[in-house]
């Protein structure tokens, strides 16, 4: 029974979880009831993964309604690997949370986080599982209707304008989404993914269908932070609270890519997207400068959580152009880039979460001397920079070999040289941070300043260790990614 | 012990004796036993699989298969061979010296220091043993960063400074050439296993290969060929034990062996040579040998000129290698040897000369023979087989190298060859020259030079026996074992040939 309705349970449980939350208003129950509800989502995502990989893509009809009238919930090798990233990045951020949120959030507001992070996860979740494209926009919308509230919850002020900033560019980023929807609606007269794509074909050259594909890209590429439309994200992630920080980063970013995939390949096909459109001279193209010039901005900020947010600006840019390839191999790096970046930044982001603990700021002069003080934080920071800059037995590694042999195949020498240059500028603003906390002597009378609680480095540390295991073991991560591109390229062909 | 067995626990001893330090940290001297002990379970081990390698032998161990076709995995072939053999050896030689020097030098973080160094070591048996390019990458990489905390190890703005050239050099040049070609090489032939007789053959043609000899020959900076050779003087400020293992060993000759390793594996010795793209490497190296002598003639400094003098005989196996044929293969793998012991010799009597004396300049040196006599005739013994006289293991080297290019019918570089012995002549002996035959300049009562001394009186552990003052026991015996192996390897080197000559098999 429970195996049968296992992708309705994967929404619907966060989702009914989230209300008892506020039911409770105590922060500690709320947890407890978060967590289980996380635990629950990770369990089905592997389960539903599994099942995939075993007998390919399930489709389920909620409410027993059949397609394309009912609601499909439909898995698929990329959706199914994406629900186990999300969730699973839910887990780990849970874990770590409480001793996290207890310096950065208001005590009587906790329970309302865990309500937050559980809508967010919900929505996050809808988008990935969902076979039909109406329900994408609803998701989109709560998931981030809850991050507008999970980045205000941050104890500065500026963590209300920036959650205002995002929520503009938010709303504006979904109602060009719904537009888009729209007019594929009047066009083609279904919501169903697989049922629009069934019947794009006769109207597909109109104009109509051209607007709705330039609505939709443009709307998706707001969603994603794809340069130049990425204005919203640094402030958002640099006053939001820390957890906050590592779970958006890890997640909503890469749910609105895997949107874009889904759209592109699966309801448009790659031959109307990439050669009656010019969209893949223009994101490839848009992901290069936005590689190039958010990695040179990162280098020059003065919080660390600022050059973070500006380096998964970039690292957008890595997965947009992994897919802008529009081959197996490229669409391969940037499926397997979304995951592994979502491992490297979620640590990245868990380390800093663990110095804003201690120390009570995210500025790099403030690392001064942590090296010393706080070594098991700064080597996992240290470890997940390296894979950010691409370093072999690292996961980062694994992403740049796909991206530089699809460029090598297609013969684009300058963007696998960009590629690889680019690695420098990474190594330029990693080392900055690794240099101030290793060589400078910390401030007078710091020396209370101790390593982190057991609580947060082990989620932290469970990271650090799958950035390193699935740069050794690529079966679950490139194997899949691979699978699914397959798929997506097959299934247009 | 089957050669299987060796081969998987190589590398897993150092990574055990990096575990073990880190942990007795706390007790200096079980510390340090277990970085001794390591040095020699390791080079048994590793000596241990020579047999079955002369015998034609090939053993291997695959470790994981990272992507379809790509695997993490191990084989052992006589180039590969002969590195470990040198850098596990060399690495036994090294612990005692650098306890002698850190200890009588009061270093601190030592134990991070010795841990640091034994993930080195683990990172030059991966490199050496590494069975495709990207085991080779993977290695290559971590030596660099397992390094970078020994070159910085003073924590001051100079070391930082010097980490960062470093780092910059080798990560630029890694990343963005050397993978480049990797996954270039990768997409061409479909495989990266390194092939007795190479890959890309038949694969690969016209500019494409000499565009990727360039990217292998320049990717791999730690080579240090000109114009990406600033890193090797920069790292210098690194204790003396690091400069000398690692930038005399195990760094640099990881650099030159994974150019040769490309370049007889990859390439292939007869392909290369017959597409005509290993000219211009030629020249670079020929360069490389010439400058880097002439900037050593200038340096003052002494580990400085020891640092450019081990960029151009680096060349000299880059040469070798670019050479693609038999004798300069065979002999650019023989210099590697060669070389790590004449050069380790060269740096361990640095390091022992600053120790006990305090003193990094070449000017003032004067006089230092008389109270260091062991010392400076070791220095002798390196500098002479550095420069390849006879009886020394340098001669054979360069005497192969020397046929290689004669063969190759390259009768500039042959000549050039000649020329940098007489360069290695005129900046390595007036040192020895220096410290036996000429006064020694105004010195305080101690012996010291008068700015130089900002410690009280000479550092704990130094020999005062009437007018001698040698550094300590545990310097001056590994000086004295590394220059009795450069004599030893003079009569031992045509089982070494024996060897290797399956390298220049066409």
């Amino acid at each position: 029974m429970i195996r049968e309705n296992l992708p309705a349970l994967q929404v619907v449980i966060p989702l009914m979880a989230a209300p008892i939350c506020i039911l409770f208003k105590n922060g500690r129950a709320a947890y407890g009831i978060a967590l289980a509800a996380t635990l629950f989502a990770f369990g089905a995502a592997i389960s539903l993964l599994t099942q995939v990989l075993g007998v390919g893509p399930i489709s389920y009809e909620l409410g027993g309604w059949a397609a394309p009238w009912g609601i499909e919930y439909r898995v698929d090798y990329l959706s199914g690997f994406v629900l186990v990233l999300v969730s699973g990045m839910g887990v780990v951020v849970q874990l770590f949370s409480p001793a996290s949120i207890k310096r950065e959030i208001d005590e009587e507001k906790h329970y309302l986080f865990h309500c937050a992070f559980l809508l967010c996860l919900t929505g996050l979740l809808g988008i990935v599982i969902t076979g039909d494209a109406f329900n994408v926009f609803v998701f989109l919308e709560i998931s981030a209707l809850s991050s507008y509230i999970l980045i205000s919850l941050g104890k500065h002020r500026r963590a209300l304008t920036s959650a205002y900033q995002y929520l503009i560019m938010g709303t504006i980023g979904s109602t060009f989404i719904l537009i888009g929807i729209g007019l594929l609606y009047m066009m083609t007269g279904t919501l169903n993914m697989a049922d629009i794509a069934a019947r794009i074909g006769p109207v597909a050259t109109t104009r109509t269908v051209l607007a709705a594909f330039a609505f939709f890209t443009v709307g998706v590429s707001i969603k994603m932070a794809l340069f130049p439309l990425h204005l919203w994200l640094p402030n958002a992630y640099a006053y939001a609270p820390s957890v906050v920080t590592a779970f958006l980063a890890a997640t909503a970013t890469k749910v609105a890519v895997y949107v874009l995939i889904r759209f592109t390949f699966t309801i448009f096909g790659e031959h109307f997207a990439f050669e009656e459109t010019p969209v893949a001279t223009l994101l490839m193209p848009l992901a290069l400068i936005g590689i190039v010039v958010a990695s040179s901005i990162a280098i020059f900020q003065k919080s660390v959580k600022r050059m973070l947010a500006y380096s998964s600006v970039a690292q957008i840019g890595y997965i947009v152009l992994g897919v802008s390839f529009v081959s197996v191999t490229g669409l391969t790096g940037g499926i397997v880039h979304l995951f592994n970046h979502a491992l490297m930044k979620g640590g990245l982001f868990l380390a800093v979460a663990c110095v804003v603990l201690r120390i009570g700021s995210d500025r790099i002069d403030d690392f001064a001397g942590l090296g010393r003080r706080m070594p098991v934080t700064m080597f996992a920071f240290v470890v997940a920079g390296l894979s950010m800059i691409g370093v072999p037995l690292t996961v980062g590694f694994i992403s740049k070999w796909f991206l530089i042999q699809a460029a090598i195949e297609k013969g684009w020498w300058p963007v696998a040289a960009l590629v690889l240059l680019s690695s420098l500028l990474a190594v330029a603003y990693i080392w900055r941070v690794v240099e101030i906390a290793y060589f400078r002597k910390p401030p007078e009378g710091e020396d209370r300043i101790t390593e982190a609680p057991v609580s947060m480095l082990l989620p932290m540390g469970a990271l650090i260790l799958a950035t390193i295991f699935f740069g050794l073991n690529t079966e679950a991560t490139a194997g899949v990614a691979r699978q699914a591109a397959e798929y997506l390229m097959g299934a247009v062909r | 012990m089957t050669s299987e067995f060796a081969l998987i626990a190589a590398p897993i001893i150092p990574l055990a004796a990096a575990l073990l330090v880190s942990l007795s940290g706390k007790i200096p001297n079980l510390r340090d036993s277990f970085s001794v002990l390591a040095g020699i379970i390791l080079f048994g081990t590793v000596v241990s699989i020579v047999p079955d390698i002369m015998a034609g032998g090939r053993p291997a161990f695959t470790v994981v298969e990272v992507m379809p076709g790509l695997a993490l995995g191990f084989l052992v072939e006589p180039l590969g061979m002969l590195f470990a053999l040198v850098a596990s050896g060399l690495w036994i030689v090294t612990t005692i010296y650098a306890i002698g020097y850190m200890r009588g030098h009061e270093e601190s973080n030592q134990t991070r220091f010795f841990a640091s160094f034994a993930v080195a070591i683990f990172a030059s048996i991966g490199v050496a043993f590494a069975s495709n390019l990207l085991t080779l990458f993977m290695f290559y990489e971590l030596l660099t960063l397992s390094t970078y905390p020994l070159v910085t190890h003073q924590r001051t703005d100079e070391a930082m400074r010097a980490g960062r050239v470093y780092l910059g050099i080798l990560f630029t040049t890694s990343i963005c050439f050397l993978l480049f070609a990797v996954i270039w090489t990768w997409v061409i032939t479909g495989t990266t296993d390194f092939t007795p007789g190479g890959i890309l053959a038949g694969k690969a043609e016209g500019a494409t290969v000499g565009v990727l000899l360039a990217l292998f020959a320049f990717g791999t900076g730690k080579a240090a060929l000109m114009p990406f050779h600033r890193w090797l003087p920069a790292a210098m400020v690194a204790p003396t034990p690091v400069s000398a293992l690692l930038h005399a060993v195990a760094v640099v000759k990881a650099g030159v062996f994974t150019i040769m390793k490309i370049v007889v594996y990859i390439f292939g010795i007869s392909f290369l040579a017959s597409t005509g793209s290993n000219q211009w490497l030629i020249w670079v190296a020929s360069a490389t040998i010439v400058l880097a002598s002439l900037v050593a003639l200038t340096k003052d400094n002494l580990k400085a000129r020891l640092a450019y003098s081990t960029v151009s005989q680096l060349s000299y196996i880059v040469l070798g290698a670019a050479l693609a044929n038999q004798a300069g293969v065979v002999g650019g793998s023989m210099h590697i040897a060669m070389h790590a012991f004449g050069k380790i010799t060269l740096f361990f009597c640095a390091g022992a000369i600053y120790v006990a004396h305090h003193k990094t300049k070449v000017s003032e040196m004067n006089g230092i023979g008389r109270q260091m006599p062991i010392t400076l005739f070791a220095f002798l013994i390196g500098s002479l087989s550095v420069i390849g006289l006879p009886p020394f293991g340098g001669s054979w080297s360069k005497w192969f190298i020397t046929m290689g290019a004669y063969e190759a019918e390259q009768m500039i570089p042959f000549a050039i060859l000649m020329v940098s012995s007489l360069l290695n002549v005129a900046y390595l002996l007036p040192i020895v020259f220096r410290g036996f035959f000429l006064a020694p300049k105004e010195t305080s009562d101690d012996g010291h030079v008068g700015h130089v001394s900002d410690h009280d009186g000479p550092s704990p552990g130094i020999w005062k026996i009437g007018a001698l003052r040698e550094a300590p026991l545990f310097c001056v015996l590994p000086i004295c074992m590394t220059a009795f192996g450069c004599l030893v390897l003079f009569f031992y080197a045509s089982e070494m040939h024996k060897m290797l000559l399956p390298l220049g098999a066409p």
